[in-house]
């Protein structure tokens, strides 16, 4: 038995252990049955995160299809993760963060100027980790959808305003995902520096899958 | 012996059906008595009413104006957005919400691209319920609520329809991204409960969208997702007229400093 804290509780074999390093992509094959742990080392590190399915990669997350079904913008646990098709990819097994987020979207260099001003065009965003991440797999831009941001704290106030404030997380809390399908998981470990996301400083984060 | 044994008759059986007007059907050339002032007929570019669980699609020009009606007060139109030109840039509904600081479109709201381009304004707005969250009905959604969800039965689901409309642009399965509801709406309570609000409205409820660059258009009109009745929709009149571009003093445009960053992009991107 491990006593390497960012292990506890998490049941089965490790079979792939890795540390993202601030900034970066990530792409890894989930066999159903298995368990990812993402670990928020530092804490308040948004992960942005996409699925597809292996078998099938037209078919990917959804996050209108997984917030309409449980009725709650919320990912918590128990979420079901579900494609565009409607079926089961990944199920949030445990976590030890309230909630996650799925409206937020992922940063770019162009909702960057948008959000920001033109002069942080040329900052790294999550859409470019996403898409040199799919490029290898032979998906492209039309390929990317609304994705997940665990460790991202999204409110919606009554009259509609929303935004990414301070997030909800800490260092070593962590999130546990069961893969329900064979899924290609397609992960930015997110560099924004111009909002809350990662507390104003990208740090690395840990995945682990056991099966 | 059959009205069509034989090729000729089959012509005359077929023929013979001309000029039969029913509720859901385009209009050609389009016609429509109640343009708003100032539009020339002339400038009438589209005018079709969309069946309960029907779909259309179409490429419109900068400047047109998009004009939904929702006649019978229970429509629910399902909306996708890309740009003509280059189809891989379409509507980001989470860059939409988030860039404007807001969950809920309503007039004066911009539909975003994943470029940082406006795509689409909503220049008018009488209904005020709007979804941005829940996306279209899937096949398995309608097989879970009404027990069929087959383009081909009688419970056709909104996504199958956006798919269907997207491949008669050319487009595919991978194309179909995440859409809007218009006249459909939902809240977001605190917990993040989503919270609908889905009728039915008065008949007529109307909803302008202004074009800020070429677009392919794709709607469906199936019933929302949360809907808990059974399966009810009614049909949705949409007309489309030519109009000018947005001005550099548009009032959409310049309210805030996001929106007006998003029309120096799509400006930007047309600069030729």
């Amino acid at each position: 038995m491990s006593d390497d804290p960012h292990l506890a509780g998490l049941a089965g074999t490790i079979v792939h252990d890795e540390i993202v390093p601030a900034r970066a992509p990530w792409r890894h094959l989930v066999r159903a049955g298995e368990t990812l742990r993402i670990v928020d080392t530092h804490g308040n590190q948004a992960v942005d995160f996409l699925l597809y399915a292996a078998a099938d990669d037209a078919e990917r997350y959804s996050a209108q299809d997984t917030i309409a079904a449980q009725a709650n913008i919320f990912l918590r646990e128990g979420t079901m993760l579900l494609s565009n098709e409607g079926r089961a990819m990944m199920t949030i097994a445990a976590t030890s963060v309230d909630y996650h987020d799925t409206i937020g979207g992922a940063c770019s260099c162009e909702s960057n100027t948008l959000r920001y001003g033109h002069h942080t065009k040329a900052q790294h965003a999550c859409v470019d980790n996403f898409l040199e991440a799919n490029l290898r797999d032979g998906r492209g831009k039309r390929d990317m959808v609304s994705n997940i941001n665990f460790f991202m704290n999204v409110p919606v106030e009554a009259d509609g305003t929303l935004g990414i404030v301070d997030g909800i997380s800490a260092p070593g809390l962590t999130v546990d995902l069961r893969a329900d399908m064979d899924v290609i998981v397609v992960v930015s470990n997110c560099p924004q520096i111009n909002n809350p996301c990662n507390g104003f400083d990208p740090t690395p984060v840990r995945m682990v899958v056991a099966a | 012996m059959s009205g069509t044994a034989n090729p000729g008759a089959a012509r005359d059986h077929a023929r013979a059906m001309a000029g039969t007007v029913v509720e859901a059907m385009p209009i050609l050339p389009p016609r429509a008595d109640d343009l708003p002032a100032g539009v020339a007929p002339h400038d009438l570019i589209w005018e079709e009413t969309i069946a309960a669980g029907g779909y259309a699609s179409r490429v419109v020009a900068r400047g047109t104006r998009l004009r939904l009606v929702d006649v019978g007060g229970d429509a629910c139109a399902s909306l996708l957005l890309f740009n003509a030109a280059m189809p891989t840039e379409r509507l980001n509904v989470a860059d939409t919400v988030k860039v404007q600081w807001n969950a809920y479109l309503g007039e004066g709201s911009l539909l975003l691209s994943d470029m940082g381009r406006a795509l689409a304004s909503l220049e008018r707005d009488e209904a005020g319920t709007h979804d941005a969250f829940c996306g279209p009905s899937n096949e398995a959604s309608n097989r879970r609520r009404y027990g069929e969800g087959r383009n081909s039965g009688d419970f056709p689901n909104a996504r199958d329809r956006l798919i269907l409309g997207g491949a008669k642009q050319g487009l595919t399965r991978r194309d179909v991204h995440p859409s809007v509801t218009l006249f459909k709406g939902v809240r977001i309570a605190p917990d993040g409960a989503v919270e609908p609000d889905l009728g039915p409205f008065a008949p007529g409820r109307t909803v302008v969208l202004r074009a800020e660059m070429d677009l392919v258009v794709v709607l469906a009109n199936c019933p929302h997702v949360l809907d808990p009745r059974g399966w009810s929709v009614t049909p949705l009149r949409v007309t489309a007229w030519r109009g000018p571009v947005t001005s550099e003093d548009d009032t959409i445009r310049t309210s805030t400093p996001e929106r007006t960053r998003a029309f120096l992009n799509t400006e930007d991107y047309l600069r030729r």
